[in-house]
């Protein structure tokens, strides 16, 4: 299972070598990745920081494999994930990640109850289970009494413990949180960050782009970013 | 692909978003749907119901049910008196009327004639002798005499005369080559010339009824005068039509007459037999110009569909990029849009249904539309509505999966970000 009782192990969950990211825009070339080298233990809690335009984003994507990297490697529990096809990279995904963004990412038609069930049936969980679990992860963050609302219905807050409840509910082995404070006041980005704290805890292996030092320092290690490269 | 968990994943964000999505846009929808399937059933049912109308007159007025007439090699039913005897035993007869039917011509105002090279105002006409009780019972034509009235029993030197012999009614007023009759109205004295024989009739009513009526185009007397025309010394007829009670089968019925004899006598036919070969031809022709209408209607509605699943599937583009992104399968995306399409269809699909066989058929069955040419009737056979339901949920599901691949194939990380 992906969850451990203690802090992280020394296995490698992650390892990039010499990632690089090149946007193209006509004759316009911009390096946004310049060679980075990384690598994240089982059940670490990373912060990825750094000003506006270092590349934290784009590196979180290439991580988990919603972008292409140019060049390099990333490897994932061994395995060479970024030579994956589309379909391959999606079931990854699936199986093994959880996502956070920083605008919620719920789907508007559906409750906070279903939005959490939608990844879980494609799990092939049946309809049942599907339910009792994703109820679960509401209440881990907090939310059951809300499960009937829709999006719209809730507060900041409230969607991205939502959108965390969807990320958790299949116990994934690397949470990706991407800016996951910057829409919410204090008191909700608290709440998000007990709850990444709690997480963290329990062994979740957690990657969050931030870009605030408050949040940041929460974090068991902190990776610096300035022009596309490492600095600390 | 479509794999039995991207249908449930499919289902469940389709049912989802049509409970949640706004009641004014589901319900434009559905109505463009319903106008469509209307579009698709009545325009061609209506240009069939005009043929068929036509078809109805013939069976209501002259034809009946089955109709025995007389034989190309012979001038008249043999032993009438014994057929009709025969008839009248027969529980599944509801009314029947014999005939004498000759083509002879008709005469006005050949009183005022001045000049004998001057053209006769006369004209061609089927004439008819009937028992006024009997053949009213039947056609039920008293009902549709527009000027005076129609014959009663013991009339003698009357007639009753079709509109489209009357220059005021018809259509031949104003063609060239056709002479229907000037200023005659009820109480104008006619010549009636059967085989030579003619005979001065006073006209009592005029019948006025569509073009295409039998009763339009024909000449009504009492059944004795024109048996005295035809210098008929017997009793026997030229045409019994027959009407049957509600739920006997015509078909059943003549075959029961060809056994019993009858077929010896006159030749049997049921009324779609009766039918002439290019009725069925005009019909065909109808029923095709009406399914090239109904085509066009059912491009617009495709293209209605894909407008909206694109415009829907458009704006929820970042939605899309998100399903994709948590690990969704993009064909279970896609599915949920072929079951919205599939669902509006089905809607406006079961709405038109229920106002087709509700409504629309039973409401101009007993009130056809009356049309110049015809009384036209809605003609919607249940299976060929039944493929008109599939044409448009199959139409609607290739709009609707069209757009929504456009959309769900487009890059995972530019659809969330919003970036083109």
């Amino acid at each position: 299972m992906p969850l451990h009782p203690h802090h992280h192990t020394s296995a490698v969950k992650i390892e990039v070598r010499n990632l690089t990211k090149t946007y193209k825009n006509g004759d316009v070339i911009t390096p946004v990745l310049k060679g980075i080298d990384l690598t994240v233990l089982e059940g670490e809690f990373i912060a990825i920081m750094g000003r506006s335009g270092a590349g934290k984003s784009t590196l979180m994507y290439q991580l988990s494999l919603l972008d292409e990297p140019t060049d390099g490697e990333i490897i994932v529990d061994g395995r060479e994930v970024h030579t994956l096809s589309d379909r391959e990279k999606e079931l990854f995904r699936l199986h093994k990640f959880g996502y956070v963004f920083q605008d919620y990412a719920l789907l508007p038609d559906l409750t906070a109850l279903e939005n959490v069930v939608i990844p879980l049936i494609m799990e092939h969980m049946d309809t049942a289970q599907a339910y009792a679990k994703a109820l679960e992860a509401l209440r881990k963050v907090g939310l059951e009494h809300r499960a009937g609302n829709l999006p719209s219905q809730l507060s900041g807050g409230e969607q991205q413990r939502a959108s965390i409840a969807r990320s958790i509910a299949e116990r994934p082995e690397i949470l990706f949180a991407d800016e996951p404070t910057a829409n919410l006041d204090s008191e909700s980005s608290k709440n998000v960050m007990k709850i990444f704290e709690g997480l963290h805890k329990e062994g979740q292996t957690i990657i969050m782009v931030t870009h605030e030092e408050e949040y940041g320092k929460l974090a068991e290690r902190i990776v610096r970013l300035d022009d596309g490269k490492i600095i600390s | 692909m479509f794999s039995p968990v991207n249908i449930r994943v499919g289902w469940y964000l389709a049912v989802r978003q049509l409970r949640r999505a706004s009641r004014w846009t589901t319900g434009l929808i559905v109505f463009v749907m319903l106008l469509t399937f209307l579009n698709l059933v009545v325009v061609t049912g209506f240009m069939v119901g005009i043929v068929d109308g036509i078809s109805n007159l013939y069976r209501a007025q002259q034809t009946g049910d089955v109709i025995i007439s007389t034989p190309k090699d012979k001038n008249y039913i043999e032993h009438s008196a014994d057929v009709l005897a025969f008839l009248k035993t027969l529980p599944q007869v509801a009314a029947m009327s014999p005939r004498y039917v000759a083509g002879g011509t008709l005469e006005a105002n050949y009183q005022t004639r001045s000049d004998i090279n001057q053209k006769a105002n006369s004209t061609g006409a089927n004439i008819f002798g009937v028992d006024p009780s009997t053949e009213d019972a039947f056609s039920h034509i008293s009902g549709f005499v527009g000027e005076g009235s129609f014959l009663s029993p013991g009339d003698y030197d009357t007639a009753v005369v079709g509109s489209q012999l009357i220059d005021r009614y018809s259509f031949g007023g104003d063609i060239p080559g056709l002479t229907p009759l000037r200023n005659v109205r009820p109480g104008t004295k006619i010549r009636v010339t059967i085989n030579g024989s003619t005979r001065e009739v006073v006209v009592k009513g005029i019948i006025v009824t569509t073009a295409n009526s039998p009763l339009a185009t024909g000449v009504y007397m009492p059944a004795e005068e024109v048996r005295t025309l035809l210098g008929r010394d017997d009793y026997n007829v030229n045409q019994i039509a027959v009407r049957l009670k509600p739920g006997v089968n015509a078909s059943d019925f003549a075959n029961l007459l060809r056994r019993s004899g009858v077929a010896e006598q006159g030749v049997v036919q049921t009324f779609n037999e009766a039918i002439p070969s290019g009725v069925a031809e005009v019909r065909n022709t109808f029923e095709q110009m009406g399914n090239a209408i109904s085509s066009v209607g059912l491009v617009v509605a495709a293209i209605t569909i894909f407008i909206v699943i694109f415009i829907n599937a458009l704006t929820r583009r970042k939605f899309i990029g998100i399903l994709k992104g948590i690990g969704i399968d993009g064909r279970a995306i896609e599915l949920s849009y072929i079951f919205q399409s599939t669902m509006y269809a089905l809607l406006g699909s079961a709405i038109g249904l229920a106002a087709l066989y509700g409504f629309l058929v039973p409401y101009t069955a007993a009130h056809p539309i009356v049309l110049p040419i015809s009384n036209a009737i809605l003609v919607a056979p249940v299976p060929d509505t039944l493929l008109r339901v599939l044409l448009l949920v199959v139409a609607t599901v290739v709009a609707g999966y069209i757009p929504a691949r456009m959309i769900v194939k487009k890059n995972t990380l530019d659809s969330i970000l919003g970036r083109n």
